[in-house]
């Protein structure tokens, strides 16, 4: 009786509720619509054609999937690692695959520079190797790597370690070796942590910045991508600015959802994880 | 259930003791802060005035207890376009002439830009000098890493105008600039970004003002001077804005540029003062 009559109740919490996501939702999506409603469909077709913003959009798109890539086959085995095993030492390493999702990109560009560049610890074995990597594409593609990592390592150890370990084991009882295991049981059954994780990595790859510009620097065609192009034209053409970043946002909504539409089928299938425990 | 839901608890608990002594800490230092609200005056200023204007600032700010002294630091053409599309500043300090007409041309300044200070431009090399550039003409050379604002960026609207005068100096060839700007491996969207990159030795030569090479920057650093014919002199207007918060902070501001001991500041950092004409 003190709490009120139970509909009352209801009624205030839904409205809060509601009130509260539609804010949020508001404050999403409001900048969205007034990039794209700044630009009409016209001349986003024309601008695509011009040189630089071909350039980047091209090294945008080669860079962030060579990243993502690579994150994938080196932050596959890492996370099945640390979904898998227990050992000493496990939390720093958790915190330090954590750490670039926090990390202010400047702070992360200035550590590449100090760590892979010429003059940084590592620089001198690079660079005896051939490898160069500020002001080239390759440091483009190691600042995207840094940067987008986690946004993949987290999630794929969450969806590994989400296994139930019965399936594992009717897979050893049946003489499945750990590889075969990996790939027809583990895999199948992670699959929507990892696709969410390689959606995630690879749209936080498309859109670095800070890191890119501090590590690799800015040079159109070479290590100039998207995010650069958008920041540059915004100090001397704010047209070419919003159009750029309506492109942008065009093809990471395009990231996000084409993974999401993948069919659960058409990268593992199902029965293989079926047939293996059986 | 129970089992699994301890250690998530444990893994909480410090979590939540941080952000509550975040808290409690923002709680201590609010009032502090909200207590007497200063008057401020806010100055968007050229990257490359960094220096002299943190110096000013700090002066400004004892001359005039109770006023805080807010400096923006940007690419001239970047704070240009803050400002149009209305961040409030009381002042804007340009690299060149350009930015400053940029934003007359759109009605925004209150009152006639002046030119207070000029700067000279400096070809930097890291200290280790791996490129061994000895003189100037080694920046055509193939392959050497040469770092320099972009277009937009008035230092590199600068530096691309020197290389054409060299150019055309004698002992340069002919084509010097089109073989320096090929060994551009970045532009950068300041020119405290060049001076890193060429500090951490990264680039092999940047083109920076001669201002930029302050203390910090001369333990890693050389320097290797331009040509008078060749030397572009950059010219820094400054100019009250409309809407400005604070006026008479802000004409104190531009006494105190105007004064012996704001030029004496600039000169100090390697800028030449310019006095304001005689009414």
């Amino acid at each position: 009786m003190a709490r009120g009559a139970p509909g009352v109740r209801a009624v205030a919490l839904r409205l809060a509720t509601g009130l509260a996501a539609g804010v949020m939702l508001a404050l999403l999506a409001l900048p969205l619509a007034a990039l794209l409603l700044r630009v009409p469909p016209g001349r986003l077709l024309a601008r695509i054609g011009e040189p630089v913003v071909l350039a980047a959009l091209r090294l945008s798109l080669i860079t962030s999937l060579a990243a993502t890539a690579l994150v994938v086959v080196l932050g596959l085995p890492l996370a099945w690692l640390l979904a898998t095993h227990t050992f000493r030492g496990k939390r720093a390493l958790e915190l330090l695959v954590d750490l670039p999702m926090v990390l202010p990109p400047t702070v992360a560009g200035l550590a590449l520079l100090l760590a892979f560049g010429r003059a940084g610890l590592a620089g001198r074995a690079l660079s005896a190797c051939g490898v160069t990597l500020p002001f080239t594409t390759a440091g483009v593609i190691v600042a995207q790597v840094f940067m987008s990592a986690p946004f993949f390592i987290v999630p794929a150890r969450a969806g590994l370690a989400s296994v139930e370990r019965r399936y594992v084991d009717a897979a050893a009882t049946l003489r499945a070796d750990p590889i075969r295991t990996f790939f027809h049981v583990l895999l199948p059954l992670a699959r929507p942590s990892l696709l969410a994780g390689i959606a995630m990595s690879g749209a936080r790859a498309l859109g670095e910045f800070g890191a890119t510009i501090t590590f690799a620097g800015n040079l159109p065609g070479t290590t100039q991508t998207m995010p650069l192009a958008v920041y540059l034209a915004l100090q001397t053409d704010l047209q070419a600015a919003v159009t750029l970043s309506v492109m942008l946002v065009i093809l990471s909504m395009a990231l996000l959802l084409g993974l999401r539409a993948v069919p659960t089928h058409a990268l593992w299938r199902p029965s293989d994880a079926a047939r293996a425990s059986r | 259930m129970i089992l699994r839901r301890a250690p998530r608890a444990r893994r909480i608990a410090p979590a939540l003791a941080l952000g509550l002594a975040l808290a409690g800490l923002a709680v201590a230092i609010g009032p502090a802060v909200a207590a007497t609200p200063p008057a401020t005056l806010t100055v968007f200023a050229a990257a490359s005035l960094a220096e002299p204007f943190t110096e000013l600032a700090r002066m400004l700010e004892r001359q005039r207890p109770g006023l805080v002294v807010r400096l923006n630091l940007a690419g001239s053409q970047q704070l240009a376009a803050q400002i149009e599309q209305g961040a409030r500043a009381d002042l804007f300090a340009s690299a060149d002439a350009r930015w400053m007409a940029y934003l007359a041309t759109r009605d925004l300044l209150d009152g006639a830009p002046r030119v207070f200070a000029r700067n000279r431009l400096v070809v930097i090399v890291p200290r280790t000098n791996p490129a061994r550039i000895g003189r100037l003409q080694d920046l055509a050379r193939r392959g050497v890493k040469v770092v320099l604002g972009a277009p937009a960026v008035p230092a590199g609207a600068y530096s691309r105008e020197a290389l054409r005068r060299l150019a055309s100096l004698p002992g340069f060839p002919l084509d010097f600039a089109g073989r320096v700007l090929r060994n551009v491996v970045s532009e950068e969207e300041n020119v405290k970004s060049v001076v890193a990159k060429v500090q951490l030795g990264e680039a092999d030569a940047g083109i920076v003002y001669r201002s930029d090479v302050g203390a910090a920057a001369d333990r890693d650093l050389r320097t290797l001077a331009l040509p008078d014919p060749a030397d572009v002199v950059a010219e820094y207007p400054i100019a009250r804005l409309r809407g400005a918060t604070d006026p008479a902070a802000a004409q104190a501001f531009l006494a105190l540029l105007a004064s012996p001991e704001g030029g004496a500041v600039l000169a100090r950092h390697h800028m030449t003062p310019v006095a304001p004409a005689k009414p």
